[in-house]
């Protein structure tokens, strides 16, 4: 089961192999004379007002809140997906039955889904 | 396991000098055509008709300064450009690229692919943040949330392809659609809707335009890497290239039939000796790349043909169009194999 994913591992190592190496390259290649000007954060030529590090609004969290309930749905329906073919062989009423049960939840993702986009949560403006 | 670790580096190892060149070949490519569109020549100067222009271009990102700002967390704003790179190499090791010719060949393939593909998120959203710049900052915010958005439309394409095939592996997805007559069992004709709903969320989550609100220029300056310079900007470009290239890979591999030759049935049908031989093998391959040239042409097609959205209308479309679209397709697709399996 190991063995399977150990290419994923070495094209890994490569890769990064390859990343460091082009951070190394260019910081012994490139020139380095930074000052005060050079090193201030890019405001459209403007001295920069406080930190970046600011509060940002609070849509974008809500967006990552909903992504997640939705993301962690979907991955439930990834074993439904593969053994589908399975519950057909195995005659009408499996099929019936978990297309009913897939069908509830889904009709619960859904409701979920208007819900949200009734209450406004997705409004950006 | 019979294969040598020897033989899977040096095939690693070949996949991620594959991408490289590639890469360099999409930016000329891309600023060529986008040249002919706009009806200007492009970059000719390099080499003959500009053919080195990529090479030079490397060359200068290497030879510039790395200019960090102030007050910018150094370890985060070199980790995120190297896991972009990282990431977008390790996802080509999934193709499949001729038959039994696949880096890394798993029974969870596609899962594997959407798992690496949403860990660039954090390489954006990183890179944004450790800049210390509002423009990166807000860059990288929009990305993500645009990104997580079109993740879901995504994963349930994805679904309605697994739920045809009833397999997660790459290969055996790809073998899948060898069945029907020529062409028609690829499952961009069983699937269509599901083949476009993908088609526009690969767009979305390589961040190519019309969704390229991340680094949109008019209004964000650069995006998540206005504060990056030198080789950690070229870090980023070249895993936007491969992204962009991995997904025309992803694309044929689901829909087009990956290394599926049009009319294979027929062609081994008439010429028996072929099957199993190296010279199928590289037609497949052939067929493949053509494939995939084709819809590395329809990235900067669409680019210089639709205009950028506005955020609004983007997550719109995202969450109120695209998301019950892949829902009642995933839904419709369960009902259509339901029916065929059992009838036939």
């Amino acid at each position: 089961m190991f063995a399977d994913f150990i290419p994923l591992f070495v094209i890994i190592a490569i890769a990064l192999g390859l990343a460091l190496t082009l951070l190394a390259a260019a910081s012994w290649i490139g020139p380095k004379r930074p000052n005060k000007i050079k090193r201030t954060p890019y405001e459209s030529g403007m001295d920069p007002i406080g930190s970046a590090r600011e509060r940002y609004s609070v849509k974008f969290y809500l967006v990552a809140m909903i992504f997640i309930v939705f993301d962690v749905e979907v991955v439930f329906m990834y074993p439904w997906a593969v053994s589908f073919h399975d519950f057909i062989d195995a005659g009408l009423v499996a099929t019936v039955g978990v297309m009913t049960v897939v069908g509830l939840f889904v009709g619960i993702l859904t409701l979920g889904l208007v819900y949200d986009i009734k209450k406004g949560g997705l409004e950006f403006d | 396991m019979e294969i040598s670790l020897l033989s899977t580096s040096i095939f690693a190892f070949l996949v991620v000098n594959a991408m490289l060149l590639s890469a360099s070949v999409l930016v000329y490519a891309e600023r060529r055509v986008s040249g002919f569109m706009q009806n200007r020549p492009g970059p000719n100067r390099v080499g003959p008709l500009g053919i080195l222009q990529p090479f030079a271009d490397v060359l200068k990102f290497v030879m510039k300064e790395d200019i960090q700002p102030a007050a910018s967390n150094t370890f985060i704003h070199a980790l995120a450009p190297v896991l972009m790179v990282v990431i977008a190499m390790s996802v080509a090791s999934l193709i499949p690229f001729a038959e039994g010719v696949v880096l890394l060949d798993i029974d969870v393939g596609v899962l594997m692919v959407l798992a690496l593909t949403s860990v660039t998120v954090y390489g954006i959203t990183l890179g944004g943040w450790s800049s210390n710049s509002k423009y990166s900052l807000l860059g990288g915010l929009r990305s993500a949330a645009q990104m997580i958005s079109y993740e879901l439309s995504m994963g349930l394409a994805v679904i309605s392809v697994v739920i045809i095939a009833g397999t997660m592996s790459l290969p055996g997805i790809v073998e899948d659609q060898a069945s029907g007559w020529a062409v028609l069992g690829w499952n961009a004709f069983r699937n269509p809707v599901g083949c476009i709903i993908f088609i526009v969320t690969a767009f979305a989550e390589t961040n190519r335009a019309p969704f390229d609100l991340p680094e949109a220029e008019q209004e964000l300056v650069g995006g998540y890497h206005t504060e990056y310079s030198g080789m950690k900007f070229g870090m980023f470009f070249l895993a936007e290239y491969v992204n962009w290239f991995v997904a025309s890979f992803i694309i044929v591999t689901l829909f087009f039939g990956g290394y599926l030759i049009p009319f294979q049935p027929l062609l081994l049908a008439a010429i028996p000796a072929l099957d199993g031989s190296l010279l199928l093998t590289l037609l497949q391959f052939g067929s493949l790349m053509l494939k995939v040239a084709f819809f590395a042409f329809l990235f900067i097609w669409v680019r210089w043909t639709f205009p950028r959205f506005k955020y609004n209308q983007l997550m719109d479309l995202g969450w109120k169009k695209m998301l019950p679209i892949a829902l009642a397709n995933t839904v419709v697709i369960a009902i259509g194999v339901a029916i065929f399996r059992s009838i036939f």
